[in-house]
C-alpha cells in the first residue's frame, strides 16, 4: 500500500460519521433468502430512527436487526415467523405497517369508509335529482306559442 | 444595528398589520370607501417592512454578525456566499421569517392586483389575510425571534447543518412556502364570503388563479423536495412517507382538488359550499404542514428545529383559524344558495368523483401520519406507520383516479355521454394494452402488476393529449389549420392537457423504478470492477480535497457500458469540522432519462471501500412529470380569460344570499 493511500486509509477510518445503511458483509449468499430479507427489512422500522425502516437506517441497532432477521431466515424461518419473533420482543411499533385489530381500526377503516361512503352519498343524490330533473314538464301550449314566436321572428304575423 | 433595524421593521409590519387586521372590516360595515382603501396601502408597506426585516437578516448572515443567535448557531464565516444566504431559513427562526415574508408578499399582490374586486370583498380578503399576518408576527417575536443577540459575539459560528448545505436548500423550502402561503388567499376569499354571505361564480373566478399559482408552486416544491431528499439522504429514495413530506402532501392533495372544484364553481355555479369547505381545508393543512414541522411534535429526519415550547402558540393558532374557519364555514354556509345542477355522468360529475378520490387520499395521508401521535396520546400503545401502509392504502386510490383522469375533460358539462367518451379515447387505451403486452414480452421479471401500472401510464399520457388533438385537428386538418387552431386554442386547454400529460410521466417513473431499479451492495478494491444493469464500473481509487469548510474523502470511479468508457463518477464522504460531522455525497449519473446512482460507505482494514451501486431506470420522468404539472398550471395562468380576471362587477351583484 502507497504512503498516500495510507494517509487516506487514516482519514476515512477516523471519520466518525453515520456507517452506511446494509454493509456488504450483511449480504446473504443465498439471492432467494437475501430477496426476501430486503423485503421483510423494509417492513420493519428502526425503533432508534425518525420513520425509517431498518433497510435504510445507518444506525447500529438497525445492523443488529438487519442480522437478526438474516439469521431468523436462515434458520428456516417464514416471513410471518420472522415478524412474529420481532413483534413479540419489541412490541407493535417495530411494524412499519401496523396489524388491523381494534386499535388500530380508524386508521385502516376511516378510509374506505369515506370512499365507500361518498360514492352511496353521490350515487342516492344522483338518484333523487335525476328522477326530479331529467324529465323536465312538457311545454303547455301558451309556451309552446310563445316559444314559437322567439324562434320564428315569422310567426310574429301570424 | 442592522438586527436592531430589522427587529423594529418587523415590530412596524407588526404594527401596520393589526391596523389592517381592523379597519377594513369596520369600513365594509359602515360602507366607508377611504377605511377599505386603506388595506391596499398597509398590506403594501407590509410588505415592504417585512422585505426590510428579510434583508436585515440576510445582511447579518452575509456579515457573519456572530453576535446574532441565530447567526452564530446556523452560519459560519468560511461558508460559500450562497449558502450563507439560504442558512437564513435553515433553521427555524429565519423560516418562520420568510414564511411571512410571502404572506406579506401575497397581500401586496391582492392590494396591487385586486383593483377589480368588489371593495367589500378586497377588504375582507386583506383583512383575514393580516389576522394570520398578525398571529405570526406575534409567534415571531415572542417565540423565534431571529434578530435576538448575544451577550458576547463569539469569534466563530457553529455552522449549518451540513445536510442542509446543499443548492436544494436554496429553492425548496422558498417554493413549498409560497406553495403553502399561497394557501392562505383562498383561505382568505372564503372566510371574505362567508363574512359576506355572498358567493358566486366571479368569486370562483378570482380565486382560480391564486390557488393555481399556489398549486404550481407547492408541486415545484414537492417535487424538488424529493429529488433533494433523493440525492443527498444517500439511499436512494424518491419519497419516504415521513411525516414532513406527508405534511406537505396534504395541501396539495387538497389543493388539487380546489383546484378542479373550482373550475366547475366558474363554469356552472356549482359546488359552492364545497369549494368553500375545500378552501379553508387546503390551509388548514398547510398551517397544520407548519405545525407538525416546526413544533417538535414529530421529529423526523427532515427536522431541523424542535421546541415543544412554541408547539403550544402554534397549537393556538391553529385552534384559532382552522376551528374559527370551520365554525364560520358551519354556521354561515348553509346561508348560501346552491346552484347549478347536473346529471351525475358530466364534467361536474366527473371533477365530483375527482374530488372524492383526492380527499379521501388525503384524508388517508392524515390519518396515517396523526393516528401513532393521537393512540399514544389516549392509550399510550405505541404505533409505527410508515411506506408500507401508505403504499397498500394510496395505490387503490390513485388508481382509478388516474384511470378516470383522461374521461374528464372530454365529458360535456351539465351531461356527459360516457360510452362517446370512451370511443374518443379508443387510441388512448389501444395504445395503453399495447404498452401493457410490449411491457410483458420485454421484461417479464419484476412485478406482474407493472405492466399494468406501465400501460395505465400510458393510458393517461395518450389521454391527456386526445382532447387537445381532436381540437386542433391533428392528423386530419392541413398542418396551416392546425397550426391556426392550436394558437387559438384558449391556453387553459393547452394547461390541462400537459398537467395530466405529467400526472402519466411520473407514474411511468415510478412504475418503472420501484420494478426494474437494480442494485449491487460491494466492497471494492482499487482497480476492481463492479457491473450493473450492462454498465461497469472500475474503482480507480481514493484521492483527498479540500473544500472551502470541508474536507472530503472522494473515490474515483471509472464508468463503461459494452466495454466504452462513457464517464466517471465520484462519490464522496465530507467531513465538516465545524460541526465533527460527515455527510454521504452520492454520485449521479445521467444516461438519457434513467441515472445510475452510487453511494460511499466506509472502509475495511484490508483498502477496500463498501459502495452501493443503484440502477434507476427511467427515475428523472417522477421529477420531470412533476415539472410538466407545474408548467400546465403555469400555461393556464397565462390563459388570457384568468389574466384579465373577472369583469368589472356589475351594478347588482349576480348572486344574492338565499332569504
Amino acid at each position: 500500500m502507497s504512503h498516500r493511500a495510507l494517509v487516506i486509509l487514516i482519514f476515512l477510518l477516523s471519520i466518525t460519521g453515520p456507517a452506511q445503511a446494509i454493509q456488504p458483509d450483511e449480504v446473504l449468499n443465498d439471492a432467494a433468502l437475501e430477496t426476501r430479507a430486503r423485503n421483510l427489512s423494509r417492513e420493519l422500522r428502526c425503533m432508534v430512527c425518525q420513520n425509517q425502516s431498518i433497510d435504510d437506517s445507518e444506525a447500529p441497532l438497525a445492523r443488529d436487526l438487519r442480522l437478526l432477521v438474516r439469521e431468523r431466515l436462515t434458520k428456516g424461518d417464514s416471513d410471518q415467523q420472522v415478524l412474529d419473533f420481532l413483534v413479540a420482543r419489541y412490541g407493535e411499533f417495530v411494524l412499519l405497517k401496523p396489524p388491523f385489530e381494534k386499535h388500530t381500526l380508524v386508521l385502516w377503516g376511516l378510509p374506505p369508509l369515506v370512499l365507500v361512503g361518498g360514492l352511496l352519498w353521490l350515487w342516492t343524490r344522483a338518484r333523487r335529482h335525476g328522477s326530479r330533473h331529467q324529465a323536465p314538464d312538457a311545454l303547455n301550449q301558451e309556451e309552446q306559442r310563445r316559444l314559437s314566436t322567439l324562434v320564428d321572428p315569422a310567426a310574429r304575423d301570424h | 444595528m442592522i438586527p436592531e433595524l430589522g427587529h423594529y421593521a418587523l415590530v412596524l409590519a407588526l404594527a401596520l398589520g393589526l391596523i389592517q387586521a381592523v379597519a377594513p372590516v369596520i369600513g365594509a360595515r359602515t360602507n366607508d370607501a377611504p377605511l377599505m382603501g386603506l388595506a391596499s396601502s398597509t398590506a403594501l408597506m407590509q410588505f415592504v417592512f417585512v422585505g426590510v426585516a428579510f434583508l436585515a437578516l440576510i445582511a447579518c448572515y452575509v456579515t457573519s454578525d456572530f453576535s446574532v443567535v441565530t447567526v452564530y448557531e446556523n452560519a459560519h464565516s468560511t461558508m460559500p456566499l450562497i449558502y450563507k444566504i439560504t442558512s437564513v431559513w435553515g433553521n427555524h427562526e429565519g423560516s418562520m421569517l420568510l414564511w411571512v415574508l410571502i404572506l406579506a408578499f401575497f397581500g401586496a399582490l391582492v392590494g396591487a392586483f385586486g383593483r377589480n374586486l368588489p371593495s367589500t370583498l378586497k377588504a375582507y380578503v386583506l383583512a383575514v389575510q393580516s389576522w394570520i399576518a398578525c398571529a405570526f408576527y406575534l409567534f415571531i417575536l415572542f417565540t423565534s425571534n431571529p434578530f435576538l443577540r448575544l451577550e458576547q459575539a463569539p469569534f466563530e459560528g457553529r455552522d449549518l447543518n451540513p445536510i442542509l448545505q446543499d443548492i436544494g436548500l436554496a429553492i425548496h423550502p422558498p417554493l413549498l412556502y409560497l406553495g403553502y402561503v399561497g394557501c392562505s388567499i383562498a383561505f382568505s376569499f372564503a372566510i371574505a364570503a362567508l363574512i359576506e354571505g355572498r358567493i358566486d361564480a366571479a368569486w370562483a373566478r378570482w380565486v382560480r388563479p391564486w390557488t393555481l399559482a399556489a398549486w404550481m408552486f407547492l408541486t415545484a416544491g414537492i417535487a424538488m423536495g424529493s429529488y433533494w431528499a433523493y440525492y443527498e439522504l444517500g439511499w436512494g429514495g424518491f419519497w419516504f412517507w415521513d411525516p414532513v413530506e406527508n405534511a406537505s402532501l396534504m395541501p396539495w392533495l387538497a389543493g388539487t382538488a380546489l383546484l378542479h372544484s373550482a373550475v366547475v364553481m366558474e363554469k356552472r355555479n356549482a359546488l359552492k359550499i364545497w369549494t368553500l369547505l375545500l378552501a379553508i381545508l387546503a390551509f388548514s393543512l398547510s398551517l397544520i404542514g407548519t405545525f407538525l414541522v416546526r413544533s417538535g411534535v414529530l421529529t423526523s429526519v427532515h427536522t431541523f428545529a424542535n421546541d415543544p415550547a412554541r408547539g403550544v402558540f402554534i397549537l393556538a393558532i391553529l385552534v384559532v383559524f382552522i376551528g374559527g374557519g370551520l365554525a364560520l364555514f358551519a354556521w354561515r354556509a348553509p346561508l348560501l344558495k346552491q346552484g347549478g345542477l347536473f346529471a351525475p355522468i358530466s364534467r361536474e360529475g366527473a371533477l365530483v368523483l375527482n374530488n372524492l378520490f383526492l380527499t379521501t387520499a388525503c384524508l388517508t395521508v392524515f390519518v396515517g401520519t396523526l393516528y401513532p401521535l393521537a393512540l399514544e396520546a389516549l392509550t399510550g400503545e405505541k404505533i409505527s406507520v410508515g411506506a408500507p401502509f401508505f403504499n397498500l392504502t394510496f395505490a387503490p386510490l390513485f388508481i382509478p383516479l388516474m384511470f378516470a383522469m383522461p374521461f374528464g375533460p372530454l365529458m360535456a358539462w351539465k351531461r356527459g355521454d360516457v360510452l362517446g367518451v370512451a370511443q374518443r379515447l379508443t387510441v388512448a387505451f389501444g395504445t395503453g394494452i399495447v404498452a401493457v403486452a410490449a411491457t410483458f414480452a420485454i421484461a417479464g421479471r419484476g412485478s406482474a402488476l407493472a405492466p399494468f401500472g406501465i400501460g395505465l401510464a400510458v393510458f393517461v399520457m395518450i389521454g391527456a393529449g386526445t382532447d387537445v388533438v381532436e381540437r386542433i385537428g391533428l392528423f386530419r386538418e392541413p398542418l396551416s389549420t392546425v397550426r391556426r387552431r392550436a394558437s387559438g386554442l384558449p391556453r387553459s386547454a393547452w394547461g390541462t392537457a400537459l398537467a395530466h400529460f405529467g400526472v402519466g410521466v411520473t407514474l411511468l417513473g415510478i412504475v418503472s423504478v420501484t420494478t426494474w431499479a437494480s442494485e449491487r451492495i460491494v466492497a471494492l478494491k482499487p482497480s476492481q470492477t463492479v457491473s450493473l444493469a450492462g454498465y461497469e464500473l472500475t474503482f480507480d481509487g481514493l484521492a483527498q480535497r479540500t473544500g472551502p469548510n470541508y474536507r472530503e474523502a472522494v473515490a474515483k470511479f471509472t464508468v463503461r457500458e459494452a466495454g466504452v468508457p462513457v464517464g466517471v463518477m465520484e462519490p464522496s464522504k465530507r467531513n465538516f469540522a465545524s460541526r465533527a460531522t460527515t455527510t454521504t455525497e452520492a454520485a449521479l449519473m445521467t444516461r438519457g432519462v434513467s441515472q445510475l446512482y452510487l453511494s460511499l460507505g466506509d472502509t475495511s482494514g484490508d483498502g477496500s471501500v463498501s459502495v452501493r451501486l443503484y440502477h434507476k431506470p427511467m427515475v428523472l420522468l417522477i421529477w420531470l412529470g412533476a415539472v410538466a404539472m407545474a408548467m400546465g398550471g403555469g400555461l393556464s395562468l397565462s390563459d388570457r380569460r384568468l389574466r384579465v380576471g373577472a369583469p368589472k362587477p356589475a351594478a347588482k351583484p349576480a348572486m344574492l344570499p338565499a332569504e
